[in-house]
């Protein structure tokens, strides 16, 4: 914590002291080379430990990662050589574990091939990345187009509505034998839409308006379209019955917005209005209320003698890793059945790396999120300040999320690991979340190199 | 803005060690409550996830595995099911283990951590070890012949070595497949379903777990009372008893089958299985000396395994005179499992002598390695030495000129006792056909093979049945497999 107690609100928005930082450009290729060959090594574990030979694609999967990750390297290097050298490796790090373990499920499942898929998206992903990375000289164009954010991220939550469901949520659209998941863009979107309004509108929300009790309200005019477009998102999720998503809508939107006016008051109404709205969803919705029974009763289905359901069979998947696991390829996960490969890819993690690969595996995340923070806390500027924030609150919230609900924390949502699950837009996404962490890195780690940002 | 993003950053933190924290608390301190929970297959997977060790016979295995490439891999098959079903039990995934698949599961499975010989890396690499097999004592001759001499008659075989209590033949007829209860699938549960509603109990297991009156068999028994308590003194000595034999304290008297009966000797008495005069006997040794005896045989044990347990043979302690008039005939509350009254037959052959008896002669790994033998089993006094000689002699003129002349085989010494036990309400059922013996090679130093053969409804005319026609003939064939191997 900073020293924040003697500070006034201007004092405190001034960035920490500042010290000269080198590039480590050097040290982001030796950790990405790591993150390559931990995820070779992995991928040879599942084939030594299933058939006892390395798998025969393991050379040209190693190469296929490698020469992406470099590609997203030599982008770094060439366009943002200032920006933080442990973000990008993390990424690949979770990106080849994500594959290591979505094709050691696919081997328990031959009528369902995920790797190859997952490895083609994640190809998109790098090369988006890249090219957001060249492209972007500088993050704070995309305040510019705060409003054609926002119009896009609705136009991809409501898509969905004209598509089919698919096992009860309606958050895919299908073309072409393809699948998307177009709220996983919209998080980004909505990001960037949020921490360029309350950028510029910050003043106006910290200190007009009436005042309920403690909380200062701002003016209607001010918060009015904010909190319009947020309802907006969260309704059309809960519509398409997304309800992991609206959650992390709901929370990112919280956060931001106490960062941004830095009013305490914020995170209590956040924390009411969530309450109340989870009592009406769950009231409700008996898809919903069924997730509840199942959250505060886990075992209840085995007791009723119709066999575990998909959290026992997940809690069951973690209490068999222990500490040390069971080793890749030889956990049973797959008795989770449906979505292994995408919500409950952490179970499989569980089981197989123990409690010591997941720790290792939040740490990751914890890192990345802290990295994001790292970077929002040396701009100068808000809107480089919040957009850092909102991406790297959007990673923690969604781990916390999908993680809390396999593990039996809170209720189980349907939701994508980051860069860990089944997902081709998850992984675009994510890959889009770090570039953007990278460029805003960058321009804050810049300023101290003498050459003060324009 | 600076300290609010530092609370938020805070805030994720919080979220985070929230995730390890409870990650930690279901992988460390839940996880041996979810392991353990019987709706968790992991246990399962693991423990069909390798061949399971084998049941031996003769040096040869009775018992399989399949590899099925499912989950649950490995499947139990069987060599010749039906014939050593009451020995190895079922090993089936849907429906646990009995008999020997029981018994020695440890064994068989690899879990017994005997059978790893670094069990603390085992445990750190999760690695199991192949399961070891279990070298019966069974003759597999002696299982045959017991098997085929029963044919699709309902009764059991027991035989044992007398000498040592090793158990050479366990049979139960009818009898199943515990193949057909191995795997998981629906044509399973059908077969459980059939076994367990077919009204002739083909998973019962006769031979050790179900328990009949012993009729005249029990006979044995009454005499080593008589003669160990100085009841009688002499074989030949006429007993003062009547043809007759009104229960003490009743109006109900007990008939002969055959004539002769009245103040017969001991020796004749034994050889016609005179009813009144081993009635009158009981109650003279007096209720204390009977069931001293009887339970040196093994009666009221509800300890024995062999290493499955065995249903206790009872011979009731607290009987007016009348009752133990009846009990030392081998009805009332007398009731005796087939192992047990081979264990009668062999402690006579045994000079007085009962050892405990016992099927697994050793535990190997799956190399071949001993990791266990059963060694000297507990030895009992059933009677006197000279005691066991005298009854030695009566069995002998049983099966020479009595009711067990079926029994004889040239070239060797046999004794039996013939029975026809009464059973049902107003003794209304078929009458159990038994017949216990034993045999010794005239090369042999000692007596090789003691048996107990009960039929339960021979298919013969009731009148016709006795233990001397029915079951008389399947133990010669079951000692004769004995004498030849």
């Amino acid at each position: 914590m900073t020293k924040a107690g003697t500070g006034t609100t201007v004092a405190a928005d001034t960035p920490a002291p500042a010290v000269r930082l080198p590039r480590r450009s050097g040290i982001e290729l030796a950790l990405i080379v790591v993150a390559v060959l931990l995820s070779v090594y992995g991928y040879c574990a599942v084939g030594l430990a299933r058939t006892g030979a390395v798998p025969p694609g393991a050379v040209g999967y190693g190469a296929g990662l490698g020469v992406l990750a470099l590609l997203a390297h030599l982008a770094v290097r060439l366009r943002a050589p200032y920006a933080d050298p442990l973000l990008l490796p993390i990424g690949v790090l979770l990106n080849g574990l994500g594959l290591v373990l979505i094709y050691r499920l696919d081997l328990e499942t031959p009528g369902d091939r995920a790797a190859p898929a997952q490895l083609v998206w994640s190809a998109l992903g790098i090369t988006l990345f890249a090219y957001v990375v060249a492209a972007l000289r500088d993050h704070r164009v995309l305040q510019r187009y705060a409003y054609v954010c926002v119009a896009a991220a609705l136009a991809l939550l409501t898509l969905p509505i004209l598509f089919p469901a698919v096992n009860g949520a309606r958050i895919w659209i299908r073309f072409a034998g393809f699948s998307i998941q177009p709220g996983e863009f919209a998080k980004v979107l909505l990001a960037v839409f949020f921490a360029a309004y309350l950028a510029a509108n910050r003043n106006a929300l910290a200190y007009a308006g009436r005042r309920i009790w403690k909380l200062q309200l701002p003016t209607g005019r001010v918060l009015g379209p904010v909190v319009a477009i947020w309802l907006v998102s969260v309704g059309v999720l809960i519509l398409e019955r997304d309800l992991g998503t609206s959650l992390l809508f709901f929370g990112l939107f919280v956060v931001m917005l106490y960062v941004a006016t830095g009013r305490t008051g914020w995170i209590a109404v956040g924390l009411l209005l969530a309450t109340l709205g989870a009592v009406a969803v769950g009231r409700t919705e008996p898809h919903v209320a069924a997730r509840i029974q199942d959250w505060l009763h886990p075992f209840a289905s085995i007791e009723a003698g119709q066999g575990p359901n998909q959290l026992a069979q997940s809690l069951f998947a973690f209490a068999a890793g222990g500490v040390l696991g069971t080793g890749l390829g030889l956990g049973h996960s797959t008795l989770i059945g449906f979505a292994t490969k995408s919500d409950f890819i952490l179970a499989t993690a569980g089981e197989e790396l123990g409690l010591a690969g997941l720790s290792a595996i939040f740490l990751l995340y914890g890192l990345l999120v802290e990295r994001g923070y790292r970077a929002g806390l040396a701009l100068r500027e808000p809107f480089g300040r919040l957009l850092a924030v909102g991406l790297a609150s959007i990673v923690a919230l969604q781990v916390f999320v999908i993680a809390g609900g396999v593990t039996g924390l809170i209720p189980l949502t349907g939701m994508a690991m980051p860069f860990l699950a089944q997902g081709g837009s998850s992984v675009v996404t994510n890959w889009a979340i770090v570039a953007l962490l990278i460029r805003v890195s960058h321009s804050a780690r810049e300023q101290y190199d003498g050459r003060v940002a324009p | 803005m600076t300290r609010h993003i530092r609370y938020a950053a805070a805030f994720c933190v919080l979220l985070l060690a929230a995730l390890l924290v409870n990650a930690a608390r279901i992988q460390l301190f839940q996880a041996g409550a979810l392991d353990d929970s019987p709706a968790n297959r992991r246990q399962d997977i693991a423990r069909y996830g390798q061949p399971r060790g084998d049941i031996l016979v003769g040096g040869r295995p009775v018992t399989g595995s399949k590899d099925t490439g499912e989950y649950l891999r490995y499947e139990r098959v069987y060599k010749q099911g039906p014939l050593y079903a009451p020995v190895t039990g079922f090993s089936s995934q849907r429906y646990g283990t009995t008999f020997l698949e029981h018994a020695e599961d440890g064994t068989l499975s690899g879990t017994d951590p005997v059978l790893s010989p670094f069990s603390l890396w085992n445990d750190f690499t999760r690695a199991r070890n192949p399961g070891g097999d279990v070298v019966t004592t069974l003759n597999p001759a002696a299982q045959q012949a017991a098997f085929r001499g029963l044919g699709n008659r309902k009764g059991a075989v027991a035989a044992i070595e007398p000498a040592t209590g090793r158990i050479l033949a366990l049979v139960s007829t009818p009898s199943y497949d515990p193949g057909m209860l191995s795997g998981n699938g629906p044509a399973v549960a059908r077969s459980w379903l059939g076994l367990n509603e077919d009204p002739n109990k083909p998973m019962l297991n006769r031979a050790v777990r179900q328990t009949y009156p012993p009729g005249s068999t029990f006979k044995v028994v009454t005499a080593a009372a008589a003669l160990d308590a100085g009841v009688i003194t002499s074989l030949d000595k006429r007993t003062r008893s009547p043809d007759r034999y009104t229960l003490p304290g009743t109006t109900t008297t007990l008939h002969n089958a055959t004539k002769g009966c009245a103040d017969a000797s001991l020796r004749l008495a034994f050889v016609k299985s005179c009813n009144t005069v081993f009635a009158k006997l009981g109650v003279d040794v007096g209720v204390t000396d009977m069931t001293a005896t009887a339970q040196a045989f093994g009666f009221n044990d509800t300890e024995l395994r062999i290493p499955y347990s065995v249903a206790p043979s009872t011979f009731d302690t607290s009987v007016d005179r009348a009752q133990l008039a009846l009990s030392s005939i081998g009805q009332y509350n007398t009731r005796a499992t087939p192992l047990q009254m081979a264990m009668v037959s062999a402690a006579v052959a045994n000079g007085g002598q009962v050892r405990e008896p016992y099927l697994v002669e050793r535990t190997t790994t799956d190399r071949g390695a001993t990791i266990s033998t059963t060694g000297a089993r507990p030895l009992r006094r059933a009677m006197h030495p000279s005691t066991a000689m005298r009854l030695r002699e009566l069995m002998r003129n049983v099966v020479e000129g009595g009711t067990g002349t079926h029994a004889m085989i040239p070239g060797a010494t046999i004794g039996g006792k013939t029975g026809t036990a009464q059973h049902g309400v107003d003794n209304s059922g078929t009458p159990y056909a038994w017949f216990v013996s034993w045999a010794q090679g005239d090369r042999d130093l000692e007596p090789k093979v003691a048996v107990a053969v009960v039929v339960e409804d021979a298919s013969a005319h009731r009148r016709d049945i006795s233990g001397g026609s029915v079951a008389a003939p399947i133990a010669r064939a079951v000692m004769q497999a004995v004498l030849r191997s």
